[in-house]
């Protein structure tokens, strides 16, 4: 494929962006040319999400420059960001369920904020906008009763009613049935026949296959390659995204594990979780994996109680819990470290002191009052020996770094003397430095004979850390991988898509 | 820099405090007048110079302007008058035109008028005309007490009475706090007061059957005010959390439903208690000269504090209203907590209607109205935000006396009743807007 003439349709030059405590990008270069599907590919925290909301203006870039067809342009705001041609189809779509498929097509891109609005004019315009992207869909239906498949397209619709030039996809399968998947692949081509450009962001080694023209490939904040897809092999694809030999990454742990502590046996809730059945033993880290929306966070809150199951148990030690709250759970000896720290894990107005006691208040109440001193000898041990970076005690949660945040959400656990700890995503928006010091305190805890559940996305981290794998999809676990120093990824991967079989 | 950070901090979390003072200096400012003092100290300061101008035993009489506590200063000033060993052969109360005929049946020669400072104003006008008429008023020198100038607002009644006013709405913020902390709210405490009111009195008179209520029923029947409010407020809490209907829509409904109720059993007409005790709490004043309503205000405040700052279910109030989701999965019982709040809430409302019922001794169904407003603006103003989480108990004390203070000031200086009301409105949207600001400076200065 020849480089055309002409400048590329849009150029982002040495962008840099830090957020507080993390350099989230450094000096990514990309380029996509009109009419070319390029694959944004990065393992989770790579800076992909980063560079994309840099591009819909969400967030200023503190260097570098970016250039649409050779000119300058300032992408400031979601506003000027729409009118320089780009459009973005977060995974989270930006659609009024109340309104219908047209309304939602030009919302905000009334002609006039008093005329009436022309109906039919903007019906046959989304009539239009359909036929082009090659998809039937009522204009007069309301988004809300639309499949997300559908509603995607009302996003890619609405995005070219804008004059988008470029279109961006964040994770765009994510919650999509493969015959969907086919069809949105349609689409792109469809859309790529046109001349726009498109960012394509997924997980889905298969779909790059399919549909990528090129690959540029982000790793904790950096470019590191932009290549031809057909040169390039998925293997390489695979180690370019990784990077480092998987031994560095993790520190080194020997497994002995002991008895049974938890034992799941049938658990369900709707089609979320069905029927999922495993042990934890003593001293083992399992890790739990799949794909986004496989079921993994929803199996974790249900052994917790924080949801409620419809069927199946949950066994301690060879004892039945009815843990019908986090309460229950924790007074058993179950705790959970949830994905999202700033919305689950910690009250971030509360300071560290407050958020580590929280759980533990009992212990430190004497005669109704809070033992405020108690308390504060209690942290200041874990400060030490976890470490956790705190200027005081007093300092509110919010400002804390994510690694130290986790920290003190694992200190507040450790203080209840948690038998069975459920870790989800434990390494989430953590720098690489501080994954190592939380991976090694995984393997200390496993070494003093806890009981560790980890989920996580990053199948890296998977390998590394877990003396046993399992893997979910669609609610269901479809998998176990018990000798995990042969498992390669791919293998997690097939298990991890692996679909039932639908009866022709 | 630390300083730096230190001043902001201060001012922040203090910040009301100094508009508190700021506030009292300048209304101690604008009503600064001359007072006439009434003191003992004062009619013996004045007996004394007279002594010393007259010979022993001269005649003096004393001139009084009729009013409250006129009669109690002339009886310290003659008795300090015969104690410096004059003759006191008079002594007048009344108005000018009482003065004047008594001066005028004078016989014996007078030395001198001892007069308050409106009777003073009136012997220079007319002794110089009286002296020439009657020779017993010849040589006669007038004397008042020296003149000072004391704010109105400083005064010692005064301020008892701030506090007196306010100890209400000051006792039902402290539940309101705690509700709004969860990012809560609760509209019915207004009506609540009304209703317990009610309650409270048909229940004194129902037990004293006819007759007159002893003590005891009093104390049940008060009992029964406060309860039946706690246990409105148990169910406004289980509504709130058992089918997750907003705060603000359930506690709508109670306020209907409990106004209602209050005119229902009260059929529409206030009900007196006939039992002047009943006014201890309202009126009474045991403590040191303290109002008991102002004493049980401050005792109030500071169990509130204990129990905010110092204890798990205070810690819990925070949590649930910081990240309810994170106190639920750090295993806060967080209905229970939520059940809790508006429990008390209601419960201090029930102890507002007794409070607003022993003031009147009567227990009326048009008491309490929009009452909760002033209660929710004592908060908002005392800096606890409605988004939950964040508030001092303090603070919402501090907030009751910035509203009280501007009251009085108000009242004071004569401000009509509706330029009141714009006042407060203005000093509601300051609190909040100071509270934006605070919130967004905590939140980029982090």
């Amino acid at each position: 494929m020849a480089e055309p003439a002409q400048p590329p349709l849009l150029q982002m030059r040495g962008i840099s962006k830090a957020f507080p405590g993390v350099q989230a990008l450094s000096e990514v270069d990309l380029t996509l040319h009109a009419g070319e599907v390029l694959a944004l590919l990065g393992e989770n925290g790579a800076g992909k999400s980063t560079l994309i909301k840099i591009l819909g203006g969400a967030h200023p870039h503190d260097e570098g420059a970016i250039e649409i067809e050779g000119h300058q342009a300032l992408l400031n705001n979601p506003l000027n960001s729409q009118a320089a041609g780009i459009g973005i189809i977060y995974q989270e779509f930006n659609l009024v369920a109340g309104l219908t498929a047209r309304e939602n097509i030009f919302l905000g891109q009334e002609p006039s904020r008093v005329c009436f609005i022309p109906r039919s004019q903007e019906e046959e315009q989304a009539r239009a906008l359909f036929a082009r992207i090659g998809v039937e869909i009522d204009p007069n239906a309301l988004c809300g009763e639309l499949t997300v498949a559908q509603q995607q397209v009302v996003e890619i619709a609405k995005a070219l009613s804008q004059e988008a030039r470029i279109i961006v996809m964040d994770e765009p399968t994510a919650a999509l049935t493969p015959r969907e998947v086919e069809g949105l692949l349609k689409v792109i081509g469809e859309l790529r026949a046109q001349g726009i450009g498109i960012i394509y962001i997924s997980h889905r080694l298969d779909e790059i296959d399919e549909i990528a023209d090129r690959v540029t490939i982000l790793r904790d904040g950096s470019h590191v390659a932009t290549r031809d897809k057909s040169k390039l092999q998925r293997d390489e694809m695979i180690e370019l995204m990784v990077g480092r030999s998987l031994e560095k990454e993790f520190p080194f742990h020997e497994c002995q594990p002991g008895n049974v502590r938890l034992a799941v046996k049938n658990l369900s809730r709707s089609s979320k979780v069905r029927n999922v059945s495993f042990e934890l033993r003593a001293g083992e880290i399992v890790g739990l994996t799949g794909l986004v929306g496989a079921g993994r966070t929803e199996t974790a809150r249900l052994i917790f109680g924080a949801d409620k199951k419809e069927s199946g148990t949950v066994e301690l030690d060879g004892k039945p819990i009815g843990a019908t709250s986090p309460r229950d759970a924790i007074n058993c000896g179950i705790c959970l470290l949830t994905e999202d720290r700033k919305s689950q894990g910690l009250v971030l107005g509360q300071t560290v002191q407050e958020n580590f006691g929280l759980p533990n208040l009992k212990q430190f109440t004497q005669t109704g009052l809070i033992d405020r001193a108690k308390e504060s000898d209690a942290f200041a041990k874990f400060v030490n020996q976890i470490p956790i970076k705190v200027t005081s005690h007093k300092q509110p949660a919010r400002t804390l770094s994510g690694g130290n945040q986790q920290k003190v959400v694992l200190a507040k656990w450790l203080q209840r003397n948690a038998e069975v700890i459920i870790f989800d995503e434990p390494t989430r928006g953590i720098d690489v430095g501080a994954k190592y010091e939380i991976y090694q305190l995984i393997h200390q805890l496993a070494d003093e004979g806890k009981a560790i559940l980890m989920i996580s996305s990053e199948l890296p981290e998977i390998l590394g850390m877990s003396d046993r794998i399992l893997v979910m999809n669609e609610g269901r676990i479809t998998g176990e991988i018990t000798d995990v120093s042969s498992a390669t990824q791919e293998e997690i991967m097939k298990l991890a898509t692996q679909r039932e079989e639908i009866a022709a | 820099m630390k300083s730096k950070l230190d001043a902001r901090k201060l001012l922040s979390e203090y910040g009301n405090v100094l508009v508190l003072l700021l506030l009292c200096a300048f209304i101690s400012i604008v009503t600064l007048e001359e007072q006439s003092p009434r003191s003992t100290a004062a009619a013996n300061r004045l007996a004394e110079k007279i002594a010393q101008a007259s010979p022993k035993g001269a005649n003096v009489i004393v001139l009084v302007r009729s009013g409250k506590g006129q009669q109690e200063f002339a009886d310290k000033l003659k008795d300090a008058l015969t104690n410096a060993g004059l003759h006191v052969p008079d002594s007048i109360v009344g108005t000018p035109r009482d003065a004047r005929i008594a001066l005028e049946k004078q016989t014996a020669t007078i030395a001198a008028i001892a007069a308050d400072n409106h009777m003073a104003t009136f012997c220079a006008d007319q002794l110089p005309n009286l002296g020439k008429a009657i020779t017993a008023l010849n040589k006669t020198t007038v004397h008042q007490p020296r003149k000072h100038k004391w704010p109105n607002f400083l005064k010692k009644e005064n301020l008892l009475n701030v506090l007196k006013q306010i100890s209400i709405v000051a006792i039902i913020a402290i539940g309101m706090t705690m509700v709004i902390i969860t990012a809560g709210i609760d509209l019915s405490v207004g009506s609540l007061i009304a209703f317990s009111g009610v309650i409270t009195a048909v229940s004194i008179q129902h037990l004293a059957g006819g007759g007159d209520p002893t003590t005891g029923h009093l104390l049940l029947g008060s009992a029964a005010g406060i309860l039946v409010c706690a246990i409105i407020g148990m169910g406004t809490g289980s509504l709130v959390t058992l089918f997750n209907i907003p705060a603000f829509i359930v506690t709508l409904g109670v306020m209907f439903i409990a106004k209602g109720l209050a005119f229902i059993f009260s059929e529409s007409a206030p009900i007196p208690v006939s039992n002047e005790g009943f006014a201890w709490l309202g009126r009474g004043s045991d403590l040191m000269g303290l109002p008991n309503s102002v004493v049980l205000m401050l005792l109030l405040y500071v169990i509130a504090h204990v129990i905010m700052a110092h204890t798990s279910i205070g810690r819990y109030i925070y949590a649930v209203g910081g990240n309810p989701e994170a106190a639920r999965l750090s295993g806060v019982p967080v209905k229970w907590v939520l059940v809790f709040v508006y429990t008390l809430c209601g419960l201090l409302a029930g102890l507002g209607g007794v409070m607003e019922a022993s003031l009147h001794i009567t227990g009326d169904p048009k008491s309490g109205t929009l009452v909760e407003l002033q209660v929710i603006a004592a908060v908002v103003v005392g800096g606890t935000s409605l988004a939950g989480g964040q508030g001092k108990i303090f603070g919402t004390l501090v907030g009751a006396l910035i509203i009280g203070v501007i009251r009085n000031g108000m009242n004071l200086t004569g401000v009509e009743a509706h330029m009141q009301s714009v006042v407060y409105g203005v000093v509601i949207l300051i609190a909040v807007m100071v509270d934006q600001l605070k919130n967004r400076s905590a939140k980029t200065g982090a």
